[in-house]
């Protein structure tokens, strides 16, 4: 017993660590929210208790209303089919290539996603901005542009969130399919299975579990994306057209000194993220038959 | 599994949110009684003000041996500077001893209980008595209590392309009379003048304050209208001025008088225009602030020892001509000790230094300010500063304030936001402001509004 105790001794300053830093902090967000915290005026001196006002004011909210609509737009395209369907095609169409296209495609994709957040969101700026790459090429082709981040923001800072993202779902595909014993996939071979049957039936599912965890961590990157988006638009484009969630929860944070408010808003955030990572383990959780 | 991952999930989460949502004060100073430190804003190109800092600082250690002053300067736009701040004065081992603080958000910082009176110090300060009325009033709380020393405040009004208006054929110098003869006016130029702009008011989310304060306001308190009334101590609603100031928004873009709607909602238009646009005379019509000249002196971000020659100033006019006539408004600066300074005696000593006629006097010539010690204001040397000091020194018999109030900064979102919605023609004025009303009951509480405005 006292060997057992002695043994987890060295583990209290990281546990201690742990608890200070990263538990403390969660708590604090927790608290923040159901009070009127603020940086500034009367919420900043006593944090009065306000139950779930700070939510109830959230809801009645059209700017929310259209930050929560956004942000399932965002994630929905640049995440769950951009980043999510093209890293698996290029995971695919890897596996039979040679080792020249491989390295040269592979550090391509993964320049994008190593490059700092604010360099790519600077460089998607000169490209799709009105004097941008994408416009001039356009004019070359004369067909009529159009300022992207003006008139279409949401879908610029998508274009660019995939970009920078596509890399991660590569790597976990990649990895996934690596590990699929060849024979299986002979055998299917053998037994008549080709092209697009053979992946539908055979290989997809056995990456089932990577799927799953590869849509979930993107889900999860994408709803936090915050920097890429403030970067290219600013606080959310033309008529908060490209204002998602952490955008507004900034806004209302640090330009309104709203604290509790904007941590009332993080923790739906929070929970946004939650029903996703549910709605994923419901479609794709391998069950005990599949394994 | 099921345990596992959600729980992974929702620590994902929290964390991003902690460190978004949670910026609580860090790091910490090791601060003794005779260093005191002093904080302000630093954006864009000009250091008019470290400069002048930088020889208050020497000034101060030469007087009081052994004392330290310590520059900190941070840099920021103006949102992220209150923000920063605010964060700074939550903890004493972060607090600074002086703040620069915007006079309207003096009341809110008041009311949250970083400041400190500084009634004991101006009681002994005989320069006090050569303080401004308005000035003194500026730093002043509910309780009656003065929280921040002014240095000096703007005033705004429009500026105008003298070289533009003779190309189009009309009369210098240029006195409109009500909007209708600045809208006749852009026209014209327009028309006679096409490679040029007419008109900018600024307008939309990306200018901030400048669209509120220099475009709006400066509208709407030239009607029938104001944003509060301070006798009900209410929001104004559904006021009609509100609806005439979002329509004259309306033709300004609707007809492409001003900027493109694009163009207006880029974060840098501020800097476009005073750096780019009137320089380049690109601009007919600018309806802007005090301070331009900042910009085209010597130290400034655009050398342009030609615009007073170029550049011609006029009031702005009210809706129709009623009296007063003209129409400006105010806001300013002031130097206050935070509630947590180490060491405020000290931090009281350097205020009354940069305060004082001489430094004053030097402060507003250099940073194009209008001044509010009337001593200072007398001063041949202020008034020969520069060739606009005079007409914009005399905008203050008319000037007004912004509600200093805390919930002055949602207020202003919002009607930033309706003539986002007026200029990009998504709503209607009538449409426009009827959201901005129930915002604004949504912000302050439906008690706290009225219909009437005076």
């Amino acid at each position: 017993m006292l060997r057992r105790a002695t043994r987890g001794l060295p583990l209290v300053p990281s546990v201690g660590l742990l608890l200070v830093f990263l538990a403390g902090p969660i708590l604090y967000c927790f608290y923040a929210a159901f009070t009127d915290m603020a940086l500034t005026g009367s919420g900043a001196t006593g944090n009065e208790f306000v139950g779930f006002d700070n939510f109830a004011k959230a809801f009645s909210e059209p700017a929310f209303a259209n930050a929560v609509f956004l942000t399932l737009l965002f994630t929905l395209f640049s995440a769950v089919l951009g980043q999510n369907i093209l890293g698996m095609i290029i995971a695919f169409s890897m596996r039979r290539t040679n080792k020249i296209v491989r390295a040269v495609v592979g550090s391509i994709v993964i320049g994008a996603w190593v490059l700092p957040e604010i360099v790519a969101a600077y460089m998607w700026t000169a490209v799709l901005g009105d004097e941008g790459t994408l416009n001039r090429v356009l004019e070359f082709l004369r067909i009529p542009g159009q300022d992207w981040l003006y008139s279409n923001p949401i879908l610029a800072v998508s274009i660019a969130n995939v970009w920078r993202g596509t890399a991660f779902s590569m790597l976990v595909y990649s990895a996934a399919l690596s590990e699929i014993p060849s024979e299986i996939e002979e055998a299917a071979e053998v037994d008549g299975a080709t092209g697009w049957w053979r992946v539908w039936h055979v290989t997809l599912p056995m990456i089932r579990r990577s799927i799953m965890t590869n849509l979930m961590l993107i889900t999860l990157q994408t709803l936090a994306v915050f920097g890429l988006i403030y970067a290219m638009v600013g606080e959310g484009g033309a008529s908060g057209k490209a204002q998602t969630l952490p955008i507004y929860m900034y806004e209302q944070a640090f330009k309104f000194s709203q604290i509790g408010y904007g941590t009332a808003v993080a923790l739906i955030l929070l929970l946004v993220g939650a029903i996703f990572s549910l709605i994923y383990m419901r479609l794709l959780n391998p069950g005990k038959e599949a394994t | 599994m099921r345990l596992r991952v959600l729980a992974s999930a929702m620590v994902c989460g929290v964390m991003a949110v902690a460190a978004t949502a949670c910026g609580g004060g860090a790091g910490s100073d090791d601060s003794n009684d005779k260093t005191i430190k002093i904080a302000y804003q630093r954006w864009g190109a000009g250091r008019v003000m470290d400069t002048f800092l930088e020889d208050m600082k020497k000034d101060f250690e030469k007087a009081n041996t052994g004392t330290k002053v310590e520059l900190v300067p941070i840099v920021a736009s103006e949102n992220d500077y209150y923000t920063k701040l605010q964060l700074m004065m939550r903890s004493p081992r972060t607090a600074p001893d002086i703040v620069r603080e915007d006079t309207f958000l003096i009341n809110s910082d008041i009311q949250a209980g970083y400041l400190r009176p500084l009634d004991p110090y101006l009681s002994k300060w005989e320069e006090w008595d050569q303080f401004e009325g308005p000035a003194k009033e500026a730093g002043k709380a509910q309780d009656g209590k003065v929280y921040g020393v002014t240095d000096g405040t703007d005033t705004r009004g429009l500026w105008y392309n003298k070289k533009i208006f003779a190309k189009a054929g009309f009369p210098v110098p240029w006195e409109p009379k009500n909007w209708d003869e600045i809208l006749d006016a852009a026209r014209t130029i327009k028309q006679q003048v096409p490679d040029v702009m007419p008109l900018n008011v600024f307008s939309g989310k990306a200018a901030g304050e400048a669209s509120a304060m220099q475009g709006f306001e400066m509208l709407l308190y030239g009607t029938e209208d104001t944003l509060y009334n301070p006798q009900q101590k209410k929001w104004v609603t559904g006021a009609k001025g509100f609806e005439d100031s979002l329509d004259f928004i309306k033709t300004v873009y609707g007809e492409k008088l001003g900027p493109t709607p694009k163009q207006a909602l880029n974060k840098q238009i501020q800097n476009t225009v005073s750096a780019d646009w009137m320089p380049k005379q690109e601009l007919a019509i600018n309806l802007d602030g005090s301070w331009l000249p900042n910009t085209w002196l010597k130290t400034g971000a655009k050398p342009w020892p030609q615009w007073s020659k170029v550049l011609g100033t006029t009031p702005m006019p009210t809706q129709n001509g009623q009296a007063p006539g003209k129409v400006s408004l105010s806001g300013g600066w002031t130097w206050a000790i935070p509630q947590k300074s180490v060491s405020p005696d000290l931090a009281w000593k350097l205020i009354e230094q940069m305060g004082s006629k001489e430094n004053n006097l030097r402060f507003v010539n250099e940073n194009a300010q209008i001044a509010v010690r009337k001593d200072v204001a007398g001063e041949k040397a202020y008034l020969e500063a520069q060739p606009t000091v005079k007409f914009f020194t005399d905008l203050v018999s008319v000037t007004q304030y912004r509600p200093a109030l805390p919930e002055y900064p949602k207020i202003s979102n919002e009607i930033q936001v309706a003539m986002e919605q007026v200029m990009t023609g998504q709503q209607q004025p009538g449409a426009a402001a009827g959201t901005y009303d129930k915002a604004v009951a949504g912000i302050v509480g439906e008690d706290k509004t009225t219909q009437r405005s005076k």
